[in-house]
């Protein structure tokens, strides 16, 4: 690990946004499976919690430290150490520290609470989201120079994740109910990450049975072995495009 | 020694510089004047590979810098306004450095460091320092590693009266060494005994590129602020 990740990362655990994400996860973690005596009921309530906080916190945090660190960048640019090489410790460090906030806040948890197949998963699904989200941010704070906007394109990709998108769905699904779209569905739900981890968690309970027919559908098609590979190759490759974007955007930044 | 050859760079409509082409050369110290918005940080960044130019070549010690970063190792760089994580040490800051640098701290030039005082701040955080302890920690950056070439983008604001006399101080000691140094500053007055030549800048364009003696003999005058202000009355 070289001494950017390192100190980068050290610099944001210190910093109080991080500690209070984890602690409003540890607490509505705690919270949530005290509610209730039926661990699986309470990770399906965490994860409607989860699939909104992580997604929102990776990409604000993550935007708001880049701008941030704006000058502080500028100084390691003109450093002789590649932009490339720069630019993906800033992001490990970045994403190292929000994984391990998610980690240490949910993970903990859970793990008391829930600790088989669906906790672990919970987890899985929980980091890679923070990685997702936040490479997502990263591309987003390469690409434009003002601050606002940035933040501006992080709530707008926060908000189409997480509620347009479903409502566009919501729309086509009521508007083709006449046709066997089933399988567009899922497909059209896989582009989405917040979506696909959704599924995932969900096919791995018992309540996908209350789903009806698209929920047997969904079991079949993606509760398989198979499925849960297309699942995590999805999510890999939602994390993967954006940051090599990021990258390459980056080593033609002008600062 | 640095060759910059007809380098263009525009920002959008912008022609930030025009078709610019400098030598420097060795035991240098050029000072880099112009009004606000003249490009001077924009010539300094294209040297730094921290803006890509649209057309010409920058050679340094005859290399091209394109593409490369390992250049970068002989520059030593004091930005305008340097601003660190807030939660990170003077220590930690001055380590990262130095290891992307790949020196040691017990080799590396601390003069600068020890005249300012800096060691005993070591554990301080940067979000507590104040504008003129950032500046310090800059220009100590910028010197840590006796570069060949020294680029200062206006490194006395901020700095109280005492400090601005340490670091011109260390700057006539680089100078003496047979350094390059490239300043920008506003304050022609402090730039007396540091500079040997002067570059000035005009929206995008170079006007004149001259030694010191030359122009006080040219203009009659001794100090530069005088010479400045004579040669452009007759603009």
């Amino acid at each position: 690990m070289n001494k950017i990740v390192k100190y980068v990362t050290i610099d944001i655990l210190k910093s109080k946004v991080v500690l209070t994400y984890l602690l409003f996860l540890f607490l509505t973690c705690f919270g949530i499976f005290n509610l209730d005596n039926n661990t699986t009921k309470g990770i399906l309530s965490l994860l409607n919690i989860i699939l909104f906080i992580v997604p929102l916190v990776s990409l604000i945090y993550s935007t708001i430290y880049i701008f941030n660190s704006g000058e502080f960048i500028e100084l390691l640019v003109a450093q002789p150490i590649s932009r490339k090489k720069l630019i993906t410790s800033i992001y490990a460090a970045v994403s190292l520290s929000l994984v391990t906030a998610f980690i240490v806040g949910a993970g903990i948890p859970v793990l008391i609470y829930s600790p088989d197949k669906i906790g672990l998963l919970f987890i899985i699904t929980g980091a890679l989201l923070t990685l997702i989200f936040t490479s997502l941010a990263f591309f987003g704070s390469v690409i434009t120079r003002d601050k606002a906007k940035g933040i501006g394109m992080a709530i707008f990709i926060w908000l189409f994740f997480s509620i347009l998108y479903d409502g566009i769905l919501l729309l086509i699904m009521f508007q083709f109910s006449d046709y066997p779209i089933e399988k567009l569905i899922i497909v059209l739900s896989s582009f989405n990450p917040v979506d696909i981890s959704r599924i995932l968690i969900l096919i791995h309970t018992d309540y996908s049975a209350l789903m009806g027919y698209s929920g047997a559908l969904f079991k079949e098609f993606l509760g398989s072995q198979k499925g849960s590979v297309v699942i995590f190759a999805i999510l890999i490759v939602w994390i993967i495009v954006p940051t090599i974007a990021a990258i390459r955007k980056f080593i033609r930044k002008d600062f | 020694m640095i060759d910059i050859k007809n380098v263009n760079k525009k920002f959008g409509k912008l022609h930030v510089l025009k078709d610019i082409s400098v030598q420097i050369k060795k035991s240098n110290s050029v000072a880099l004047l112009g009004p606000n918005a003249s490009g001077k940080t924009t010539f300094i960044k294209c040297l730094l590979g921290m803006l890509i130019p649209d057309s010409g070549t920058i050679e340094i010690n005859n290399q091209s810098i394109k593409g490369d970063y390992k250049y970068r190792n002989i520059i030593g760089y004091m930005p305008q306004i340097g601003r660190y994580p807030q939660n990170m040490t003077i220590q930690q800051v001055f380590d990262m450095i130095l290891e992307i640098r790949k020196t040691a701290l017990s080799s590396a030039d601390t003069e600068l460091m020890e005249a300012f005082g800096l060691k005993a701040l070591f554990s301080k955080r940067m979000g507590t320092l104040s504008g003129g302890t950032t500046q310090k920690v800059s220009a100590c950056l910028a010197f840590l590693f006796s570069p060949e070439i020294i680029i200062l983008d206006e490194p006395t604001a901020g700095l109280d009266p005492l400090s601005s006399e340490i670091l011109k101080e260390k700057i006539k000691h680089e100078r003496s060494k047979g350094k390059i140094i490239l300043i920008t500053s506003h304050i022609l007055s402090e730039l007396d005994e540091l500079v040997s030549e002067i570059m000035y800048l005009r929206e995008g364009n170079l006007v004149f590129h001259s030694g010191i003696e030359e122009l006080q003999h040219r203009t009659g005058e001794k100090s530069v602020s005088k010479v400045i202000t004579s040669i452009l009355k007759t603009l």
